[in-house]
């Protein structure tokens, strides 16, 4: 029986002997927990960054509109990936205490909540603020779900390199949010995400890939193994870097994101070289690349909003 | 010798009462606040925001 399958007969069997005999016992917090706030936080934050660094200007009620609909429709998705991927959350360490794994909001709740939740943001965004920037969140919620969630999870090692895409639309839908239009600038911005991603996941991979493979979960490390998934983490870290520099290099940005991008590149491929050359069981340097991985983004995005004056945020926000 | 029956239905237990009204007080939240963010964003487009074609 496939994985898939498996995860089909979790939720008949688990929602069989929930139905409305069993009123629910879910609270305000445990359906929070279902939108993955800390995932749906860095969302907000990379469209905050796409939002502000586009041309334009877009009235603070309206940005604020914007971002409350990405971060809803981003914790829609998650509510979604919760909902079917309940079964493999259970026998996850990092998971297993997730709102429908411990039984306390119902997979047809989380169900009903998601595809609620993304309804709303979608329709709110495209009414409110336009129709670009709402097809772009409705096509991420999709992808996270459908294609990510549903078909690559459990069925390929390329899972989180594809699926990544997902992650990576925020500034996209934040410049659209701005301009209704799309340049090269935001594709930038979305690939460096995209490249980020698999470094990102890969190093937290390698010193998780007991808990994957008990789930079933087909991770590079699980698939592959070690070296090679060493080996992928530094070759899309030196994919990374110079797109990480790029925005500088075709003018975009000034000095401070330029010289930003270069030393904390450099890093990263540090890092990245060390977990090449690291021999199980030691996992220092897969614990570093995955810390660092997530400051190097954070840093990229503030110093890019600093360096271009804020994107007229804070003019914006006095007028 | 009288039938069980089950005229008095489901009988929720304080805790279930108590995730209920939570539940029922953020719906409430969620739905007002969806009601001032059209009114304000109704505002910030101005008049325009009503000429449409039919």
């Amino acid at each position: 029986m496939s994985l898939v399958s498996e995860g089909a007969d979790y939720r008949r069997s688990f929602s069989a002997g929930t139905g409305l005999a069993e009123p629910s016992l879910a609270t305000v917090g445990d359906y929070f927990t279902l939108m993955k706030p800390r995932v749906m936080s860095l969302v907000v934050f990379t469209a905050l960054v796409g939002l502000a660094v586009a041309p334009g200007s877009l009235h603070p009620v309206t940005a604020f509109t914007a971002l409350l609909c990405i971060a809803i429709g981003a914790g829609a998705a998650g509510a979604l990936n919760m909902w079917y991927d309940a079964d493999v959350d259970a026998v996850m360490t990092r998971t297993s205490r997730r709102p429908v794994p411990m039984g306390r909001v119902q997979p047809g709740e989380a169900l009903a909540f998601g595809l609620t939740l993304a309804g709303f943001s979608i329709a709110t965004l495209g009414l409110l603020v336009n129709w670009l920037a709402a097809g772009l969140l409705a096509f991420t919620i999709f992808f996270y779900v459908a294609v990510y969630t549903v078909w690559l999870k459990r069925s390929t090692p390329q899972n989180i390199v594809i699926g990544g895409a997902a992650g990576a639309f925020p500034p996209m839908i934040g410049w659209a949010a701005t301009t209704g239009s799309l340049t090269l600038e935001p594709v930038l911005l979305f690939l460096i995400i995209f490249f980020w991603t698999p470094p990102h996941f890969w190093a937290l991979a390698l010193y998780k890939t007991d808990d994957y493979a008990r789930a079933g979960i087909p991770m590079l490390p699980v698939v592959s193994g070690d070296t090679s998934t060493r080996r992928q983490i530094l070759v899309y870290t030196l994919i990374l870097v110079p797109l990480g520099i790029a925005p500088w290099a075709l003018g975009y940005t000034g000095a401070i994101y330029g010289t930003t991008a270069v030393i904390s590149g450099i890093i990263m491929l540090i890092l990245g070289w060390q977990v090449l050359r690291e021999q199980r069981p030691a996992e220092r340097a897969s614990r570093n690349l995955f810390a660092f991985s997530v400051l190097y983004l954070f840093l990229l995005f503030t110093v890019l909003l600093v360096d271009r004056g804020w994107g007229g945020l804070i003019v914006r926000l006095a007028t | 010798m009288s039938e069980p029956h089950d005229d008095d239905g489901i009988v929720l237990t304080e805790a279930q009462k108590r995730a209920r009204r939570s539940r029922s007080i953020a719906i409430a939240l969620a739905l007002a606040a969806l009601v001032i963010l059209f009114y304000a964003m109704t505002l910030v487009k101005g008049p325009g925001v009503l000429i449409r074609p039919i």
